[in-house]
């Protein structure tokens, strides 16, 4: 079966990625707001007995080096092998989406043409005839709706059809100057019998857009002598005719006439909309008064709803839990076997599992926020306090999403263009708390506050973690990343009611991942937990006790011994030595040699602390009659001050191993992360210490 | 007169872009070129970023650079 290599490539947000969602049965991530996709994806499917291979790109204006994400669509243009390029463009906005598609054709690749969002099309009143353009553009356009999924069967047929099409005629026709420009270069370039991966033509372009690659190719070849004058004959016709001596301006000029021509001859617009549905909407939520009230009271009711309706099914889940735990250590009896797979593997899975619903609900208030277009709206109501405190406007994307999790959050930040910008926002994205670090808060809030107060504290943390992460940046903006301002031009994209599907994909996908990693990574960690807190064993210590039980009275005196037994064996194991070296660090913070521990161990997956938890606390008591839940654990071992005081360092200190690889690849040193874990870990200490002391002077 | 002072609710067209080569590109992708018309949707609460719009392109854009483009 012959493979077809296709390049999808396209505007930010046309639906690209949503689009090879429809056509390959694929799981891109979709979002809609500039700058979804960031790296480059590979879609693999088979179709009319044709194996196809679709690399989604990130989105670009234009095929420049402005941002990271751009730099790689244009490299992957430029030097990879592919068969043809699938543009995809938004029918809704079809004369700018022309600008990209004129410098496409100006590649003189195989290209074919998706004109998407054709269900919004129709609505709009926008009319287009695809055959008409076509015939303009000289490649095939199809009409595709990625929603209602429309168009994709043609679409297939054209991609196979230009595939197998064996030349490739170059269509554009630019303004009579331009040729004429372009036709003095390529009769040179033909006479000469210059050979060339592209066609003359568009060789003969790049030289008269001054492209780098280009010019240093031909630098260093004799023919360049007499090449030269000739561009520059054509450089000084082209300043005089567009009276500018900017040969960027020169080509957009074209570009846009290219753009406006073609859409004048094949585009109708029927119906002149005055005001639209997104312009009702943003007269509430970009008020300058009330926008950003309505964003936190949104926020505020997410987080309301993340502890309250997340609550009721935790109960369940974790009376279930507790049920296995028993029901194992029954079935296996009183086994080093039973013990592993009861207090290891169960008690730290179920520890992790039991926060599914409320991870659920925090998800789910992302992807709305990501799928409406409402968070290009909170980027600009909140540009001008970021900009205050020395970040980008755009930085506001990575940072929501380092609600969820730090990890596309660091991907996130590439569609900042200036480095320093970039590092400021890596450095900060931590102190957005991931959806990880919510289970930790949601059992202590709940272990130590009532019900009612709870989800308003979830609030708090979650905001004084942000305001915290700001003001850390305008420390290392004045102190580490000192510099100018980047321009801040982002596009807005218009609402757009997200499907129940889109929805269910997204957050489904999310707390599958979530499932995955207690089944996997938790399930081994907890298990590893439990080793490291049941060994080395102490025989001798252990007869001793036996000893003294056979030797007491009553039940109460024998009950007494076996937990000081357990303790003593705790507390002497490896785990146990490990967190009373570190105590000393933590005592001040008011923290026991467990919750030492548990920090620790978080440091692989923030998950991993409450799975800690629920080992070391359930294995304290294993004489119990039943095993409570571990919400009561937490209160009767813990207090307050140390409680909101572990809060605080969990607020703030590095994020788990596998964010911290991604970071350290995207700040692009070792060194940054060493940094990082300095700064997070002095910082969680001091305001840890704070806090402890302050909890403590007022209960 | 320069974009940031245009106000709310209110068009006029591109006369000049006095910017960087690379903010000049970027604006051209959007279709903020010599020419075009602008029409100014919000301002935030500080005047510090403004909501423009060019066609059916809605950009937001601080003010800083909006002063880098003249409208008549
Ligand atoms: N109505 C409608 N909406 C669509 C269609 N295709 C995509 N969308 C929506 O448009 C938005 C953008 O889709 P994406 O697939 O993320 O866009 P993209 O081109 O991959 O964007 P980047 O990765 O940022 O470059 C999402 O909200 C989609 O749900 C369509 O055909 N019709
Ligand atoms: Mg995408």
């Amino acid at each position: 079966m012959a493979t077809i290599k296709v390049a999808l490539v396209g505007q930010p947000n046309v639906g690209k990625s949503a689009l090879i969602n429809s056509v390959g049965n694929a799981r891109l991530r979709v979002g809609n707001f500039s700058g979804v996709t960031v790296k480059k994806e590979v879609v693999r499917f088979s179709r009319e007995g044709y194996d196809f291979e679709i690399t989604d790109l990130p989105g670009s204006y234009s095929l420049t080096d402005y941002t990271i994400e751009e730099r790689i669509t244009k490299h992957y243009l430029d030097d990879n092998d592919y068969d043809l390029i699938l543009n995809v463009v938004d029918s809704t906005n079809i004369e700018r989406n022309l600008y990209l598609t004129t410098e496409l054709l100006a590649l003189n690749k195989k290209l074919v043409v998706a004109l998407n969002m054709t269900d919004e099309a129709v609505k709009e009143g926008v009319n287009i005839d695809e055959h008409q353009l076509g015939k303009i553009l000289g490649v095939p356009c199809v009409k595709t709706s990625a929603i209602e999924k429309t168009g994709i069967d043609e679409l297939i047929q054209a991609l196979i059809k230009t595939y197998n099409l064996r030349e490739n005629r170059f269509h554009l026709q630019f303004s009579e100057v331009y040729e004429q420009e372009i036709c003095h270069i390529v009769s040179f370039l033909e006479e000469k019998k210059i050979q060339c991966k592209i066609s003359l033509k568009a060789l003969a372009i790049k030289l008269l857009r001054e492209d780098k690659e280009t010019y240093q190719r031909f630098h260093e070849e004799p023919v360049w002598v007499e090449l030269q004058p000739i561009v520059n004959n054509g450089y000084q016709h082209l300043y005089l005719h567009y009276d500018t001596k900017d040969l960027d301006d020169i080509f957009n000029d074209e570009k846009l006439a290219l753009a406006k021509g073609a859409v004048a001859e094949t585009v109708q617009f029927e119906k002149q909309v005055k005001t639209t549905f997104t312009d009702k909407i943003d007269s509430l939520l970009m008020h300058k008064f009330v926008g950003l009230p309505i964003f936190l009271f949104m926020m505020w009711g997410l987080f309301q709803l993340t502890f309250e309706v997340g609550s009721i099914p935790m109960d369940w889940i974790d009376a279930f839990f507790s049920l296995l735990i028993d029901a194992t250590k029954s079935f296996l009896g009183d086994t080093e076997l039973a013990s592993v797979i009861a207090d290891g593997a169960i008690a730290g899975v179920g520890a992790v599992v039991l926060f599914l619903p409320n991870i659920f609900i925090l998800f789910l208030g992302i992807a709305l926020l990501e799928t409406t277009g409402y968070m290009s709206r909170v980027a600009f109501l909140l540009d001008g306090f970021f900009h205050k405190f020395g970040l980008h406007g755009k930085s506001f994307i990575p940072l929501v999403s380092g609600f969820g999790c730090s990890v596309p959050a660091y991907m996130a930040a590439r569609t900042l263009k200036n480095d320093r910008d970039r590092l400021l926002t890596l450095f900060i994205i931590g102190f957005m708390s991931c959806g990880a670090r919510l289970p930790i808060y949601v059992l202590f809030v709940g272990a130590f506050f009532a019900e009612h107060h709870a989800g308003n504290l979830l609030f708090l943390i979650y905001i004084s973690g942000a305001l915290l992460g700001i003001i850390a940046a305008k420390v290392l903006k004045m102190t580490a990343f000192k510099g100018d301002d980047e321009p801040f031009v982002m596009e807005m994209p218009k609402y757009r009611l997200p499907s129940l599907k889109l929805l269910w994909h997204t957050v489904s996908g999310q707390a599958l991942m979530y499932l995955k990693k207690a089944g996997t990574f938790i399930l081994l960690a907890s298990v590893l937990v439990w080793f490291a807190s049941n060994y080395p064993k102490q025989p001798e210590v252990e007869q001793q006790y036996q000893v003294k039980v056979e030797q007491a009275e009553n039940e109460t005196a024998i009950s007494a011994l076996n937990n000081e037994l357990a303790l003593y064996k705790l507390e002497h194991s490896y785990l146990g030595v490990i967190g009373h070296a570190s105590e000393p660090f933590f005592a001040p913070l008011g923290y026991d040699w467990r919750m030492a521990v548990a920090l620790e161990t978080g440091l692989a997956a923030k998950e991993v602390v409450v799975a800690t938890l629920g080992v070391l606390y359930g294995l304290g008591e294993e004489e119990d009659e039943s095993s409570s839940g571990l919400v009561d654990k937490i209160r009767a071992n813990i207090s307050l001050p140390a409680g909101i005081s572990f809060i605080v360092f969990v607020m703030i200190y590095l994020p788990c191993l596998a964010a911290s690889l991604v970071f350290m690849r995207e700040a692009g040193s070792w060194k940054y992360l060493a940094y990082l874990f300095v700064f997070t870990t002095v910082t969680a200490w001091i305001l840890s210490f704070v806090a402890f002391n302050v909890a403590q002077a007022l209960t | 007169m320069t974009l940031d002072n245009l106000k709310k609710g209110q068009s006029a067209t591109v006369t000049a872009i006095n910017a960087s080569k690379e903010l000049k590109n970027r604006f051209s992708s959007f279709g903020l070129v010599k020419g075009a018309n602008v029409y100014t949707e919000e301002y935030s609460l500080a005047k510090k970023t403004m909501e423009i719009r060019i066609n059916k392109t809605r950009i937001a854009i601080r003010a800083s650079e909006a002063e880098k483009v003249e409208i008549a």
